[in-house]
């Protein structure tokens, strides 16, 4: 077998890992790769103009695509910069493999310039991670990384790759398929457990189907069977952020998001729910509120690929391992081997009605300013019928997103869940963009938000991306502000977009379109505007400024506490509330 | 405002990982990034070819915590097994200290006296001085060491504690 430097063989690696887009940035400790990358036939390199984007893309790329993004940067600040979009991938369960330059072996240890200790940044913040100093491990080391990146809960793998290695030679064969020694997710769920899930279904008088982003993350499939699922147990289904577009909004049976600026109705249907089906979601603080009210009457069954994120905040009654589409796969072929008739369910869907008359999601509309709400509204009319796929930077735009954008299909609904990184909508709507070239693709952003890394114009610029993003600009961090008007009698500390650029001019500088759209005649015109154009556009529309997101449950309250209307705001917390995030 | 304490329990875990480089730091850096208690940790190589280690680790924390702390250690790539001893029922528990204690005269005949009744072994003797090794269950460990304070106490080394199951079952 001949010879390859350590950069072919990652390059080598990584076509034989059918990898076609890297989201990278150069540098001195990945020279020899960028070399080996330089006019490559296959792999398709995409210059980001700061590392952290290049994660948010690869993020975006993986979540639209279903395919793990990658990522190659150089050692120390490289690494160091794309350790906030690896901790996001974590939180939120994308696959994702970056590769980092290292200095040499021979340097390591020895403060050397542009040297960060990568492996010790990184532990804790990926699911795996390797320092490779053997060459003739390289190849086997990249495969096993994609391995676990992509399988089981997904997750980000950093693959840490000193200078000398990239040079050094060593030989490389493609691996047969990965026995790990340790790392063996379970796929299919235990029959008799998921028996037992049938017949506690079966039984229910007042079932909810609580699903969550490891709908999405089982692939297409999944979603289909869970409305297979929902039709033949007719039970309402509602979803956390993560997993929003897993189940078609459109769907009678559908309840909105939960927690905390979910809707009322699947709130008060958790609330009151004799058996919550949770599937491929975490009870996470933002899903549950006050954790000792938490749905007191219902049993619990808690369908998950990864066994630590069972019984951690919530305990449940039946704990399924299994990856959730596989579970709901046997789900639907056992109701359906008993010939089970669809539960009356008519008292319970009675009681849901009434909660559902709160139209929780109203909001008060005036005739000089643009409701942010409406704004939102006017973009999903325009668009529903094109397919979208949207992104949204972090704060109130993107809770007013999840509730009033309505989503039909997977894959379409990009949004930084767990972390909550502001910066992250505008590079995963470019690493979509890559994915899928004839798609639309949204960018909900805030005027804050889209500033963290608004420096990617460039780079939709120079790939001729067409992405859209749409600014809901108030001039203020939004939520920042809601809840100093909620826990800290409305002083605003440092909550105002102060200086703000001209979006205009700044989308003409960098090459795209600006609109600006300020009265609320000028929404649907604006975004029709937006929507013929068949390069990036940035939309600065200028939306009512002191809008708050509602409904609400406040931080530490139950899910039977929501606030719906700002009119129910207090102004002040006690110091246990003030503890909460 | 009032931070609340849990109830907490003693556990003896023991932890079968792959024996590669950053391993302890990913055990150990996984306990402190959640916030999880380690008493004692004990690791080295237990296997003919240099590829496997035995991790034993005492915890303290409240029920619910230590079922998470199990699943949290499984998640971890290199981990093989994770088994919690003090569940799983009988088992040793073994601590080795090294003890070093000077004086003369009567502390000295003291001290030896002591060590005799504990079991502990002269490893090291100068005029004034002996070194002890002593094992057993930490608090005889424990209750050792208080003793050679009053006779010369310098210096302690312990292991932290090493644990297996009882019967001829492996953990």
């Amino acid at each position: 077998m001949t010879q390859k430097s350590g950069a072919d063989i990652l390059v080598e690696a990584l076509c034989d890992l059918g990898v076609d887009v890297v989201f990278g940035y150069p540098g001195g400790a990945v020279l020899p790769i960028y070399d080996a990358l330089f006019q490559h036939p296959r792999i398709r390199h995409i210059l980001v103009r700061h590392e952290q984007a290049a994660t948010h893309a690869a993020e975006g790329y993986a979540r639209a695509t279903g395919k793990p993004g990658v990522v190659l940067v150089t050692s120390g600040p490289g690494a160091t910069n794309a350790v906030t979009g690896i901790t996001d991938a974590l939180m939120d369960s994308i696959p994702m493999v970056v590769i980092t330059g290292q200095v040499p072996t021979t340097l390591i240890g020895t403060d050397a310039f542009q040297e960060a200790d990568t492996v010790g940044i990184t532990r804790h913040c990926t699911k795996h991670n390797y320092l490779v100093k053997n060459p003739d491990q390289l190849g086997n080391v990249v495969h096993e990384a994609f391995h676990i990146a992509t399988s089981g809960r997904p997750g980000p793998v950093v693959v840490d790759i000193p200078k000398d290695v990239q040079v050094a030679s060593a030989k490389y064969a493609r691996p047969g398929p990965i026995r790990h020694k340790t790392y063996r997710p379970a796929l299919k769920a235990d029959k008799a457990q998921i028996e037992t899930v049938i017949d506690m279904l079966a039984e229910a008088e007042r079932p909810i189907l609580y699903t969550g982003g490891g709908v999405i993350n089982a692939g297409p499939a999944a979603s289909q069977i869970l409305r297979d699922l929902a039709r033949i147990t007719g039970a309402p289904v509602t979803s956390t952020l993560m997993g929003l577009g897993a189940f078609p909004a459109s769907s009678d049976q559908w309840l909105g998001m939960l927690g905390m600026h979910g809707t009322y109705e699947a709130n008060m249907a958790m609330n009151k729910a004799d058996l919550i089906l949770c599937l491929g979601a975490r009870f996470d603080d933002r899903v549950t509120g006050r954790l000792d009210a938490f749905s007191p009457e219902s049993k619990k069954i808690h369908i998950d690929i990864d066994r630590s994120s069972v019984n951690k905040n919530v305990r449940v009654d039946l704990a399924v391992i299994a990856d959730v589409g596989h579970a709901l796969e046997d789900m639907v072929r056992i109701w359906k081997s008993r010939q089970l008739a669809r539960p009356d369910l008519g008292e319970w869907w009675r009681r849901i009605e009434g909660w559902r008359q709160t139209r929780c999601l109203d909001f008060p509309e005036t005739a000089d300013a643009i409701m942010p709400q409406r704004a939102i509204r006017a973009l999903w009319e325009a668009t529903k019928g094109k397919a979208p796929i949207v992104s949204t930077e972090v704060g109130q735009h993107q809770m007013w997103a999840a509730q009033h954008f309505g989503f039909e299909a997977p894959n379409k609904w990009l949004t930084s869940g767990g972390l909550g990184t502001m910066g992250y909508g505008l590079p995963a709507a470019i690493g979509a963009q890559l994915g899928n070239p004839g798609a639309l693709v949204i960018d909900i952003a805030g005027e804050a938000s889209i500033q963290m890394n608004i420096q990617e114009m460039a780079t939709a610029a120079q790939y001729r991306l067409p992405v859209k993003v749409f600014i809901l600009n108030n001039e203020y961090m939004g939520m920042v502000r809601q809840w100093q008007e909620l826990t800290y009698s409305s002083r605003y500390s440092e909550s105002y977009s102060n200086s703000l650029p001209d979006f205009v001019k700044l989308a003409e500088a960098y090459g795209w379109k600006g609109i600006r759209i300020e009265a609320p005649g000028e929404l649907d015109d604006g975004i029709a505007a937006m929507l013929a154009h068949d390069g990036p556009v940035m939309v600065d529309c200028r939306v009512a400024k002191l809008a708050n997101c509602f409904p609400m449950i406040p931080s530490g309250a139950a899910h039977t506490e929501m606030l719906l209307q700002a009119n129910e705001v207090s102004g002040t917390m006690d110091d246990e509330a003030k503890a909460l995030v | 405002m009032h931070i609340k304490e849990e109830q907490r329990e003693r556990h003896t875990l023991a932890v079968i990982v792959d024996n590669e480089p950053g391993i302890l730091a990913r055990i150990a850096g996984m306990f402190t990034a959640r916030g999880y208690n380690i008493e004692s940790l004990t690791v080295t190589d237990i296997s003919a070819d240099d590829l496997v280690s035995r991790i034993t680790i005492v915890t303290t924390a409240s029920p619910h915590v230590m079922e998470q702390i199990i699943a949290q250690l499984e998640r971890l790539v290199p981990v093989h097994k994770v088994t919690d001893l003090t569940v799983l029922g009988e088992h040793v528990e073994r601590e080795l200290a090294l003890v070093k204690v000077a004086g003369k005269g009567e502390h000295r005949i003291e001290a030896l006296r002591l060590a005799d009744v504990y079991r502990a072994r002269v490893v090291d003797a100068t005029i004034e001085s002996f070194v002890f090794e002593v094992t057993g269950g930490s608090e005889k460990i424990d209750k050792f060491v208080e003793l050679m304070r009053e006779v010369g106490l310098i210096e302690v080394a312990r292991t932290g504690i090493v644990a297996i199951a009882r019967g001829k079952e492996a953990a």
